[in-house]
């Protein structure tokens, strides 16, 4: 409820998003929400909110904010650069930042979609049960749409501690060529086996007609057997819709709920969030895959998140001993000063002197929540 | 009709199922009932639901229920046929038809050979079905046109169609619920709102309900639907 940032510059496109709008599909409201669910999700975990919680989604250019107050923020997504006061901040990692920090962004370097999440989650109005914004329907979000220069931002009070990616996780990296996996349908009886080896064969390129609502493809023409048209129907998220031109087009986040175009295939949940970091001019394949592999891949994702706990790593503290209350400094092999706090337990060499004298000995080195 | 579901994956994550391959009141009476008898019986997993023409496209969690436990579910709901409890509402729109609301009114009268007075009277004569909503928040998908009224689109779409115009296209009559580009004829329009993100429910109109749509006698009138 108390001011948390305000926007000195927007960036190109930033908008509050959480999970989506469920529930009202069947009255024609697109469901909206983070286009790189798994990002979303992750920055959130970080930070202690709900995964749920209400994040920015920002797009090719990050926006400048100044943070009103103390909180923890993390950076998922794409790399767009971000930097916190000048210096470069870390992602896929819990941050504090005291009020008056600056956040910046100093350019794509990969992907094209970076999600941040502050402590307590962004304070919009619900709108049918989310804080997603449509901005095409002029609702949700921020007064329904995207961020502007004096905008400020409140948060919810905090809810739990930050947390730490689980080890060996690696922060992904999206590239220039993405590789899709589908299931195919709902209407892939509409296309000879010709026009499926096409889709699965061929490399497309995104094209600048891309958007939250939905990828177009550029690439070999997929002809339709006959008509493409169908009855209208519910279009479900990563649905690949071939329109009568024979062009296939992802339809993503702020999709139509229904619509009368035939459906090839649909990508996997697990690779939407890669096709929503899919710069236009870059290139996707596609391959099919059975229902097997798709919940293999998303239990692979949903166990990362799960897994996201822990206690966020506290600024590195020099390690000392205390010694007939003479306090030694504690230095590694290298004669750097042993600090505390970096991250996972380790063991190393040390060294302390002692009234003239070297001693050599092992220190662990805990991050110990239960000390505190 | 199909006797017994049809189902195709949409992903990994949703299922279309299919109750027919045709545009009919009693099909899409049956998706409605369906989609009623899955939120009734609360099955587990589901997520959301889009009921249309003649199919219910189910959104489901792939963690917490499997496609084939989930389609049985469903062909067992089907086969019950929970009717429609509450479902198929009359709701009344009242209509200014013709004049700066209806600018193309008189091109729908030339269509079918008749007067501006008889188009009134046919298009307010009939209950429309809600086959579904869709194209954008709150825009009703209706059935039963009277065939006379059937008029190709506009050769050349308007930029700015008032929310609440109710036009022809083809055989299809409609209402837009926001301010949009479009290519229908223009015969009237209602001063209730269609659509509302605030409002509970959103849309005034539901999947399944049938629109009745009354002529309202002048602008004074429009006016004081208009301030409640």
């Amino acid at each position: 409820m108390s001011p948390a940032m305000e926007v000195i510059e927007p960036g190109l496109f930033t908008t509050v998003q959480d999970r989506g709008r469920y529930g009202f599909q069947r009255f024609g409201v697109p469901v909206s929400g983070a286009m790189d669910q798994f990002a979303l999700r992750a920055a959130n975990l970080l930070v202690g909110n709900d995964e749920n919680a209400a994040a920015l989604e920002m797009t090719v250019i990050g926006p400048t904010l100044e943070l009103k107050g103390d909180a923890a923020i993390a950076v998922t997504g794409a790399d767009l650069t971000p930097m916190l006061d000048g210096s470069p901040l870390p992602r896929w990692e819990a941050v504090r930042a005291g009020a008056g920090s600056r956040l910046s962004f100093h350019g794509m370097a990969d992907g094209m979609r970076g999600y941040l999440a502050i402590s307590g989650g962004i304070d919009v109005p619900e709108v049918m049960g989310s804080r997603s914004t449509y901005v095409k329907g002029g609702f949700g979000g921020l007064n329904g749409s995207a961020l502007s220069a004096g905008d400020v931002l409140d948060t919810l009070p905090a809810s739990g501690p930050p947390r730490g990616m689980p080890p060996g996780f690696a922060a992904p990296v999206y590239g220039e060529e993405h590789e899709l996996r589908v299931i195919l349908g709902p209407q892939d009886g509409a296309f000879d086996d010709e026009a499926i080896s096409a889709l699965l064969g061929s490399t497309f390129t995104v094209s600048l007609d891309s958007d939250r609502m939905g990828y177009r493809l550029e690439g070999p023409q997929i002809a339709h057997r006959e008509s493409p048209d169908i009855i209208s129907e519910g279009n479900a998220p990563g649905a690949v819709q071939v329109s009568g031109d024979g062009v296939p087009t992802v339809l993503m986040a702020d999709r139509g709920t229904t619509g009368g175009y035939t459906k090839i295939a649909s990508v996997i949940t697990a690779d939407v969030g890669q096709l929503a970091q899919a710069v236009p001019g870059e290139s996707v394949r596609f391959a099919a895959v059975g229902h097997e592999e798709a919940a293999a891949a998303l239990e692979e994702q949903e166990a990362i998140l799960a897994a996201i706990d822990g206690v966020m790593p506290t600024p590195a503290v020099p390690v000392a001993v205390v010694v007939d209350g003479e306090t030694l400094e504690v230095v590694d092999d290298q004669g750097d000063p042993v600090t505390a706090g970096e991250g996972p337990a380790r063991a190393q060499r040390a060294t302390a002197v002692v009234k003239g004298l070297t001693y050599s000995f092992e220190v662990e080195v805990r991050t110990d929540a239960a000390a505190e | 009709m199909y006797d017994e579901p049809v189902f195709r994956a949409a992903g990994d994550q949703a299922v279309l199922v299919k109750l027919g391959d045709e545009i009919d009141p009693d099909t899409n009476a049956r998706v409605h009932s369906l989609a009623r008898a899955i939120e009734e019986a609360d099955v587990a997993g589901v997520v959301d639901l889009i009921p249309a023409y003649d199919s219910l496209l189910v959104q489901y969690d792939a963690r917490a229920v499997t496609t084939a436990d989930l389609r049985a579910r469903i062909v067992e709901l089907d086969s019950a046929r929970v009717e429609a409890a509450g479902g198929g509402r009359v709701v009344e729109l009242p209509v200014l038809y013709g004049g700066e609301h209806g600018p193309d009114i008189e091109r729908v009268a030339e269509h079918a050979g008749m007067a501006v007075e008889e188009v009134i009277g046919l298009h307010s004569g009939a209950d429309y079905l809600v086959y579904m909503l869709g194209f954008t928040p709150g825009f009703p998908y209706l059935g039963g046109l009277d065939d006379r009224l059937a008029t190709p689109r506009v050769a050349t779409p308007r930029l700015e169609i008032p929310g609440g115009s109710v036009g022809i296209a083809e055989s299809q009559t409609g209402v837009y619920p926001l301010t949009s580009p479009g290519g229908w004829n223009i015969i009237g329009r209602t001063p209730l709102s269609l659509f509302d993100p605030t409002r509970e429910p959103p849309s005034l109109l539901a999947p399944g309900d049938l629109v009745r749509f009354v002529p309202l006698d002048g602008p004074e009138e429009y006016a004081g639907v208009a301030d409640g």
